[in-house]
């Protein structure tokens, strides 16, 4: 087990900010951190079981075939997840919707399978899927924490700002989340731009 | 006049890509160019007008007769990939030209989330079949309109002097804000 296999995911191989994969869902449901935080992690549960099976099978997959079994993987931990979390966290259900189906089609999760479970051993396979879900959730939860500071003037339902605070409605809007990821982006550019250079000891 | 509402609500003010946000990877994928823009629209109206029918059948006919609506993601998704494998196919066979303007953003479509999306709306919605087939049309003509605006406006951004760390992804999600905005004049159309 590597540790780098686990950090990249975080920071330097971002899924949203730096892949810029499985973007309909980090846009749709962050409107609150604490709906990002639980989009995140139904994702990263989804992409810990896919990983950990698509490791497991694959020299059984023909390579032809391979997307298609993938994705039939995929769908079955996607069912799961959504019939447990109706069980047991049914207002969030209710929030998040149409989105946990579509964890299937989620590029995050497909392109985890294909590129990295696929070639590496079930020990590697899931500390990656550990380290791209956190870094799938993390990116999720700041690009929520942002909307709603903005939006909503709270943090996880906490006011912060008092009555006198006019938050600007637009940022929990549909225009708010792409502006708000945009800038969010301009950021995670300098700060990695910033690490890259330090590295190369300029 | 109601299936005019909901075609006018598909196109514009529930916008697929701008309101609902879905099918947003093409969306900023393919969205360099106005002529690769116009390909990935007429292929995923075609993919998803077939895929609307298809799941919407399956739905009534097999899953809720026999109370299997639990498998609705798995046998939705299995549908949409086969499909879009068979429309390969045959446009391969039938049609080289097609093929070749349209042929690499087939497989690109299994994995936009506005396929399985609208798919899943219709049966959401408790859509009957015409009123289906109306909102698939809408919907994939609202995904076409804001794909194709959107290309036209990167084109003219290509051309532009952005500031160093805006240029690339982060200035085409504020464009696409500033879209989506212009879209949210159409709220309460309907």
């Amino acid at each position: 087990m590597k540790l780098k296999t686990f950090t990249s995911g975080i920071f330097e191989n971002n899924p949203v900010m730096k892949q810029v994969l499985g973007l309909c869902p980090a846009l749709a449901v962050t409107t609150s951190a604490i709906n990002g935080i639980a989009m995140g992690l139904a994702t990263t549960a989804v992409l810990i079981g896919s990983n950990t099976v698509v490791s497991l099978v694959n020299n059984l997959i023909p390579t032809k075939v391979r997307i298609p079994s993938y994705i039939v993987i995929i769908a079955s931990f996607v069912t799961v997840v959504d019939l447990v979390m109706n069980a047991y966290v049914h207002d969030l259900h209710k929030v998040l919707g149409l989105f946990i189906p579509l964890i299937v089609v989620n590029c995050v999760v497909l392109g985890r399978a294909e590129s990295f479970a696929s070639k590496n051993g079930l020990l590697e396979s899931l500390t990656d899927a550990f380290g791209t879900g956190f870094g799938f959730t993390l990116a999720l939860f700041v690009l929520g924490a942002v909307r709603e500071v903005l939006g909503n003037g709270s943090v996880m339902g906490f006011d912060l700002f008092g009555s006198g605070f006019k938050p600007s409605i637009v940022m929990i809007l549909p225009p708010g989340a792409f502006i708000a990821l945009g800038f969010l982006m301009v950021g995670y550019k300098y700060l990695d731009e910033r690490k890259r250079v330090k590295r190369g000891g300029v | 006049m109601e299936l005019f509402l909901i075609f006018v609500g598909a196109v514009f003010v529930n916008n697929l890509v701008l309101a609902r946000f879905l099918g947003i990877c093409p969306f900023f994928g393919v969205s360099k160019k106005v002529d690769t823009a116009i390909g990935m629209s007429l292929a995923v109206t075609f993919v998803m007008a077939v895929a609307g029918i298809i799941t919407w059948i399956v739905q009534y006919a097999v899953l809720d007769k026999f109370g299997l609506q639990f498998l609705q993601t798995i046998v939705f998704i299995l549908v949409i990939a086969s499909l879009v494998q068979f429309v390969e196919m045959v446009i391969e066979k039938t049609s080289p030209d097609l093929y070749q303007s349209l042929g690499i953003f087939l497989p690109l479509i299994t994995t936009n989330c506005a396929i399985l999306g609208a798919a899943i709306i219709n049966i959401q919605s408790g859509f009957g079949f015409v009123e289906m087939l109306v909102f698939t049309m809408g919907s994939a003509l609202g995904f076409g309109l804001a794909l194709v605006l959107f290309a036209g406006i990167r084109e003219r951004i290509d051309l532009s002097d952005i500031p160093y760390y805006f240029r690339g992804m982060p200035i085409a999600f504020i464009t696409a804000g500033i879209l989506a905005l212009a879209f949210m004049g159409f709220s309460g159309l309907v």
